[in-house]
């Protein structure tokens, strides 16, 4: 293990959840008024309409496989009586159903934003940013799931990629596994990770704010008028700006 | 029976002369900040005409406000809460920013800096979306006082069923202002349709309030509004509306449309009503007896036993006095004179409308006649139906008979206070047919007409004795509800109880703390009454 590969797959992991987990107890505390998913359906609906659902179900069918290809273990799996060649079949067509639904969802989503004005308009530079890493992410691993999965031969990840990840969460990440795997591989796990240090600081963070809640809570809200405490100076995070302040 | 208080507001449409005063006020007030400019929380539409953002009465196409299920249980007319969560990523009722309009200012600067030429320079129209440049083509007053009549107001949602007539009639027709602001409704349905639950009702007044803390753009709220008076602010991603000037209310002033309101058409008061009757209210199966329904609701504060239940239910003395000198409490229910806007959303508004004269009294002068003469104005009632019509559309659902005797109302209070005026024989039969009394009509005149400040704006002050804490934060107040005592805070208590007989004399001299003492306030003390704690208790050594 060199200390290259030291650096890249323990601290840079370690360092991108330590910022991950910091920056949204910091975003959580601070910056209420900016936590918001930041829609921008009003300036564009259209192709809204086909791109948001798609993006964000298929995103959840991806994330869900995930779970399943990585956090629980092929023993597990194999433990069930499931053949490994009936878990590659269902997660390849499973994996591709959900990459088709993302892709196309990040097509139209990626489209509406570079060219329609009103939508650029109301994309900030850290937008930009996590917009990026987030096509990044998804075009790589589509792309093994598709290409190597369900039409080529096929590439075990949870030999590799899945004890090195599984580690990190056990404190004794498995470097090996993850440098001796395939180049595309590692590529989309580094930028998962940098995904997950800018998460605090973008619109991602209302992905932890889906109101389950309101499936039981009664339809009209009473509150009572609690008098606020008048903020100290400097310590009342974003609210709104006056005319000519850029946000 | 559960009482519950309300700052509510009713305005006079018979004195809107649709200056726009208190949307410029209102505008300067709140919403003069980038991802607001499209944002009215007052705006005054010319009727007919097709409204703000436009045709947002058609709630066929944008499924605002509540219905009643096939088994008669009031429902969100844009579905139920399942439905909402799993259009969260494209709500399919939102209207589009184009539906209100693209906001844009002009290249002012280019006026200044371009050079010497023999043609004037212009300043060009600059979007405030995108800062390009842009064509006009809908702005927030487009069809202000009829301007392109046979386009937009055509499109009115309330002609639906009379349009043909009023353009076969055009020369006939009528016009008049309705100022909007936020209903603040008993029953919103923006509240019920928030996901984040970042919307609310405030207990003390009613004002229906966005937190902006916990506001996460899901944007149900603007498309569940059947009144769409809740915006979305495009530059931070939040939902806002017209906050019924809550910092002036609590100060016990008026709101700031009311207070610059050129015509002073506009009364504020309290209204005491049963929260426990609200859901019947709403759920009553005739779109028509909404109006009557929402009437059972308020509670008459003339009654000793409505006013004991609102002391039992935590309502400060002031507040009840109020209540009993609550000009939207005479109109809306001594009189009778005003009315609901679209009560068949089932929202149950809180801002009332006095229908205006004005359209009937035209169609007469228009037929020739003095649109003074109460006769004509009777028979103008009777046979004009499309004014009648039209008006019963906005504020009873439909139901004429409402709106004709209300009208007669006004036209008898004309009448009367004309021949009482002139000293002309008052003719008897005139009260008589409005069914109504000379000392109501006279009551009825002093509201409308003469009413002064104070007794338009009968706002009283909010209860705030136990905030005078939270300013002193600085100081060391780690006592129980004190400052340090976070604990306290995130306990939602209801304001204490106003205590009996300690707030009005005195110059409210006493005060109950938060920790729940009373305690003397040497500043409001007349010097006359008693002084506990200040002296120490009688014969004690010190």
């Amino acid at each position: 293990m060199s200390s290259w590969d030291l650096w890249w797959w323990v601290i840079l992991p370690y360092l991108a959840l330590v910022i991950f987990v910091v920056g949204h107890i910091w975003r959580w505390r601070y910056d209420q008024f900016g936590w918001t998913s930041r829609s921008t359906q009003l300036q564009e609906g259209r192709l809204l309409k086909w791109g948001g659902p798609l993006f964000h179900y298929g995103a959840f069918a991806a994330i869900a496989g995930h779970v399943l290809g990585i956090l629980v273990p092929e023993s597990f799996t194999r433990w069930l009586g499931i053949p490994e060649d009936v878990y590659r079949w269902f997660s390849s067509v499973g994996g591709t159903v959900a990459a088709l639904a993302v892709i196309a969802g990040v097509a139209v989503l990626a489209f509406r934003r570079t060219t329609v004005p009103r939508v650029r308009a109301a994309t900030s530079p850290v937008d930009w940013l996590a917009l990026i890493l987030l096509a990044i992410v998804i075009v790589l691993g589509i792309t093994p799931t598709i290409g190597v999965n369900l039409l080529g031969e096929g590439y075990d990840y949870r030999r590799s990629v899945s004890l090195w990840f599984r580690g990190l969460f056990a404190g004794n990440p498995d470097v090996a596994a993850i440098s001796h795997a395939p180049l595309i591989y590692q590529v989309h796990a580094t930028a998962a990770w940098a995904i997950l240090a800018v998460w605090p600081f973008t619109r991602l963070v209302h992905a932890w704010s889906v109101p389950l809640w309101y499936l039981w809570r009664p339809y009209v809200l009473y509150r009572s008028r609690v008098p606020a405490h008048p903020a100290e100076p400097g310590t009342s995070g974003r609210r709104w700006r006056r005319i000519g302040v850029r946000y | 029976m559960k009482v519950m208080a309300q700052v509510a507001m009713v305005m006079n449409l018979d004195k809107c002369i649709g200056c726009h005063t208190c949307s410029v006020t209102c505008k300067q007030t709140w919403t003069n900040r980038p991802g607001t400019e499209y944002v009215w929380f007052n705006n005054v539409e010319t009727k007919p005409g097709a409204g703000y953002p436009r045709r947002y009465e058609d709630q066929d196409t944008w499924k605002g406000g509540w219905t009643l299920d096939r088994r008669g249980r009031l429902k969100l007319r844009a579905g139920g809460r399942l439905r909402k969560l799993l259009t969260l990523f494209h709500n399919p009722d939102l209207p589009s920013l184009d539906d209100f309009y693209e906001p844009w200012t002009y290249d002012y600067q280019s006026l200044t800096t371009a050079p010497l030429s023999d043609t004037f320079p212009s300043a060009r129209p600059k979007s405030q979306l995108t800062g390009r440049d842009m064509r006009p083509v809908h702005g927030p007053n487009w069809d202000d006082d009829l301007a392109g009549a046979a386009e937009y107001a055509a499109t009115d949602p309330n002609l639906k069923g009379l349009a043909e007539r009023v353009r076969l009639e055009f020369e006939h027709t009528f016009m008049f202002y309705l100022p909007r602001i936020c209903e603040h409704c008993l029953n919103p349905s923006c509240v019920a349709s928030c996901p984040s639950g970042a919307m609310y009702k405030r207990e003390e007044d009613g004002i229906v309030l966005v937190d902006e803390d916990r506001c996460r753009g899901w944007r149900f709220c603007v498309s569940g509004c059947p009144y769409k008076k809740v915006y979305f602010n495009h530059r931070t991603g939040k939902a806002e509306k017209c906050t019924f000037c809550y910092p002036r209310i609590e100060a016990g002033q008026p709101t700031i449309c009311s207070e610059t309101c050129v015509g002073r058409l506009r009364h504020l008061g309290v209204m005491l009503y049963d929260a426990d009757a609200v859901l019947d209210a709403a759920s009553v199966k005739d779109d028509k007896d909404l109006y009557e329904a929402q009437l059972s609701v308020f509670l008459d504060p003339h009654e000793e036993g409505v006013r004991e239940a609102a002391a039992r239910d935590g309502i400060a003395h002031d507040w009840i006095e109020a209540a009993r000198r609550s000009p939207v409490y005479a109109l809306i229910k001594e009189h009778r004179v005003a009315l609901p806007l679209h009560p068949e959303y089932r929202t149950l508004p809180m801002v009332w409308y006095v229908p205006p004269l004005s359209p009937v009294a035209d169609a007469v002068h228009a037929t020739g006649y003095h649109d003074d003469d109460p006769d004509r104005i009777f028979a103008a009632i009777d046979a004009l139906r499309i004014p009648v019509e039209y008006l019963a559309n906005l504020f009873t659902a439909g139901d004429t008979a409402v709106v004709e005797r209300v009208l007669r109302t006004l036209t008898a209070m004309r009448g009367h206070m004309r021949a009482k005026q002139l000293g002309d024989p008052v003719d008897p039969h005139l009260l008589e047919r409005a069914g109504t009394t000379a000392d109501g009509v006279e009551d009825l005149y002093r509201l409308l007409a003469v009413a002064k400040y104070d007794e338009r704006y009968v706002v009283p002050k909010a209860h705030a004795e136990g905030s005078g804490a939270l300013m002193a934060q600085h100081c060391s107040l780690d006592r129980p509800g004190g400052v340090a005592d976070l604990a306290s805070h995130d306990a939602v208590d209801p304001a204490p109880p106003a205590l009996p007989g300690l707030t009005a004399p005195g110059g409210g001299s006493h005060f109950r703390d938060s920790d729940g003492q009373v305690r003397f306030n040497l500043l409001g003390w007349n010097g006359s009454e008693d002084a506990p704690g200040l002296f120490g208790a009688e014969g004690s050594a010190p």
